[in-house]
C-alpha cells in the first residue's frame, strides 16, 4: 500500500476510535447512573418532599429539589434569553462596521464564560449583602442568569455571525430598517441556532451547583415565593452522595436520573420546535 | 496607470438609440478601503430605461461602484466614500437623506440569490409589508403580479407557502428579482446575477432584463463580454478602479479607443 493510502486509513481509524470512544464513555456514565439510580427511584421519590428521617434513608422524596431546579433554571434562562438576544443582535448588526469593538466584546464574553461558577456564587452573595437580599430563589435565579448569559450570548453570536453577508445586503436593499432586519430576517434565519444556544444555557443552569450553593440555599420545602430559599437537584445529589447511609447514596443516583430525564425532555421538545422553524432557512 | 481627462468620455449619455434622460449621475467618486483606493475619480451618467453594463476584469471595482450607488458600502468596515452620487437630483451620499427610502428605489440582485428565511409568498410580500401595505388581497394580488413578471408564477403557484430555500438556484434568483421589483424600484442593480446560474437560467434572467428595461433602469455588472454585448445599451469599461471608456456599445466594442479595452476585447 502506498503512503497516501496508509495515511488516509490511519486518520480514518484514529477519528473513528475517538468518536466512538467518547460516545461509549458517555453512554457508560449514563448507564451506570441509571443502573445505580433506577432501583432507588420510586413514585415517592419524585412526588414527595423530604420527611423527618429522609437523610437517614427513611420516607420522603426530592420533589422540593425537582421543583426548585425547574423554577431556578426556567427563571434564569428566561432572564438570560432577554439579555442575550439583543446583545448578540447588537454585536452583529449595529457593530457590523466596528470590527475592533466586536472583537473586544467577544473576548470579554469568552473571559466571562471561563470564570468558575463559584466566583459567580460569591459575587451573587456579595451583591445580596449589598442590596439586603436573603438566600432565596430570586437571588439564585439572578446569579445563574449572570452565569449563563455569556454562554448564551456567545452561542447566539456565533449563529448570527454565520448568516451570509449577502442576506444582510439583500434585506437592506429592500429598504428594511435595522430593526426589521434584526427581528424579521436575522432572528428567523438564526432561530434553530438560537434554540440550541438557549438549551446550552439552560443545561448549564439546571446542572450548576456552585453558583446556587450560597445564593438559592437549600431547603426541604417547595418555594412559594421568590423570597424563599429553594432546593436544587445538583445540591440534592451533592448532599446525599456524601452520606454514609447506602439508601441515601442510592437516592443521589436516583436524583441524577431525574435530572438527566428533565434535560432530555427539554432537549427533545426544543429540537422539535427548532425543526419546525428551520424549514425556511437557506443553508 | 492613469487615464487623463482627454481619454475619459464622460458626461454624454450616448446610447444605442440616441440621447436619453439621466437617472443617476456620479461625480468625482473616490472610494477607499482603509488606505487602499478602490475607485479613482469615477464620473458617470446612467441613462433612463436602458441597460448600462459595468464591464471589466475581476477586482476592478465594478461591484464596489454598484454598491456605492445604494450605499451598501455603509456596511463595510473602514470603507470611505467621497464625491457625489445623485439619483434624480437627490444626493445619495448625504447623510441627511433617508437612506432606507433611497434604497427602496434601487432593487439589488446579487451574485448568488439570498432568499429571505420565509416562504416564497412572504419573500415577495416582505418589501410590500415593510412599506406599510396591510390589505391582504392587495398584497396577494401584487405578489402574483411580480411573480408573473419574472415568469415564476406557473412554476410556484401551487407551493407559494413552502420554503423559498427549497427552490432551484435559478428559481431563487428570479424570486430575488421579483422581491426587488415588488418594492417598486426606479433602478435595478444587478451584480453578476447569472454567475452562479446554469446557461438556461442565465438566459431566462437575460430575457427578463431585456423585457424589464421598458419600465426600469438597469445597471448590470458583468465580467462576461458576451453578456455585455447581448444586453448593453450603454457600456462602462473599468480597469483598476478607473473608468477607462464609456459610451454606446456598438462604438466601444467595434472601435475601442484605448489599448486596455482593445486587449480586453481580444481576450474575451
Amino acid at each position: 500500500m502506498n503512503k497516501k493510502k496508509c495515511e488516509e486509513k490511519f486518520f480514518k481509524w484514529l477519528s473513528a476510535f475517538f468518536t466512538f470512544g467518547i460516545i461509549g464513555l458517555l453512554l457508560f456514565i449514563i448507564i451506570e447512573i441509571f443502573a445505580q439510580g433506577l432501583p432507588a427511584l420510586s413514585w415517592e421519590m419524585i412526588s414527595e418532599t423530604p420527611k423527618g428521617g429522609f437523610y437517614f434513608g427513611k420516607e420522603g422524596g426530592i420533589l422540593n429539589a425537582i421543583i426548585g431546579s425547574i423554577y431556578l433554571a426556567a427563571g434564569a434562562s428566561l432572564i438570560a434569553l432577554f439579555i442575550s438576544l439583543p446583545v448578540a443582535l447588537f454585536i452583529n448588526i449595529v457593530l457590523v462596521k466596528y470590527k475592533k469593538l466586536q472583537d473586544t466584546f467577544r473576548f470579554l464574553l469568552d473571559l466571562l464564560w471561563g470564570v468558575p461558577p463559584i466566583v459567580y456564587g460569591a459575587f451573587g452573595f456579595t451583591l445580596m449583602m449589598v442590596i439586603g437580599l436573603k438566600t432565596s430563589l430570586l437571588a439564585g435565579i439572578l446569579t445563574v442568569s449572570l452565569l449563563i448569559s455569556p454562554i448564551m450570548i456567545r452561542a447566539m453570536d456565533e449563529t448570527i455571525r454565520n448568516i451570509p453577508f449577502g442576506l444582510l445586503e439583500s434585506a437592506y436593499s429592500l429598504g428594511a430598517t435595522r430593526f426589521e432586519i434584526a427581528y424579521k430576517v436575522y432572528f428567523r434565519q438564526a432561530l434553530p441556532g438560537l434554540v440550541t444556544a438557549f438549551l446550552l444555557g439552560l443545561g448549564k443552569g439546571i446542572g450548576d451547583t456552585a453558583s446556587v450553593l450560597f445564593t438559592a440555599g437549600f431547603t426541604d420545602y417547595i418555594p412559594e415565593k421568590l423570597s424563599e430559599p429553594a432546593a436544587t437537584l445538583p445540591l440534592a445529589i451533592f448532599f446525599q452522595l456524601g452520606s454514609p447511609v447506602p439508601e441515601v447514596k442510592a437516592r443521589a443516583y436516583a436524583a441524577a436520573v431525574v435530572l438527566i430525564i428533565i434535560i432530555l425532555i427539554i432537549s427533545i421538545t426544543s429540537r422539535i420546535i427548532a425543526s419546525k422553524f428551520s424549514k425556511n432557512i437557506l443553508k | 496607470m492613469t487615464t487623463d481627462s482627454t481619454t475619459q468620455y464622460t458626461n454624454t449619455v450616448a446610447v444605442e438609440n440616441g440621447e436619453t434622460r439621466t437617472v443617476i449621475s456620479v461625480k468625482n467618486l473616490n472610494v477607499f478601503h482603509d488606505k487602499h483606493q478602490i475607485l479613482k475619480n469615477v464620473n458617470l451618467e446612467i441613462p433612463e430605461k436602458k441597460i448600462t453594463v459595468f464591464l471589466g476584469p475581476s477586482g476592478c471595482g465594478k461591484t464596489t461602484l454598484l454598491k456605492s450607488l445604494n450605499r451598501l458600502t455603509d456596511l463595510q468596515n473602514k470603507m470611505r466614500v467621497e464625491g457625489s452620487i445623485q439619483l434624480r437630483g437627490q444626493e445619495i451620499l448625504s447623510k441627511k437623506n433617508d437612506i432606507v427610502a433611497l434604497r427602496q428605489k434601487m432593487g439589488l440582485l446579487s451574485q448568488r440569490p439570498f432568499p429571505l428565511p420565509m416562504s416564497i409568498f412572504d419573500n415577495v410580500a416582505f418589501g410590500l409589508r415593510i412599506q406599510g401595505l396591510k390589505n391582504k388581497t392587495e398584497i396577494a394580488h401584487k405578489v402574483e403580479y411580480h411573480l408573473k413578471q419574472v415568469a415564476l408564477w406557473d412554476e410556484v403557484k401551487d407551493r407559494l407557502h413552502t420554503s423559498a430555500a427549497r427552490m432551484s438556484i435559478g428559481q431563487q434568483q428570479r424570486l430575488c428579482l421579483a422581491r426587488g421589483l415588488a418594492v417598486n424600484p426606479d433602478v435595478i442593480l444587478a451584480d453578476e446575477p447569472t454567475s452562479a446560474l446554469d446557461p438556461i437560467s442565465s438566459r431566462k434572467i437575460e430575457e427578463q432584463f431585456s423585457e424589464l428595461k421598458k419600465d426600469y433602469t438597469i445597471i448590470l455588472v458583468t465580467h462576461m463580454l458576451r453578456q455585455a454585448k447581448r444586453l448593453a445599451d450603454n457600456a462602462v469599461f473599468m480597469y483598476y478602479g478607473e473608468v477607462v471608456e464609456q459610451g454606446a456599445p456598438s462604438e466601444m466594442f467595434n472601435n475601442p479607443k484605448t489599448e486596455i479595452l482593445k486587449n480586453y476585447l481580444s481576450l474575451g
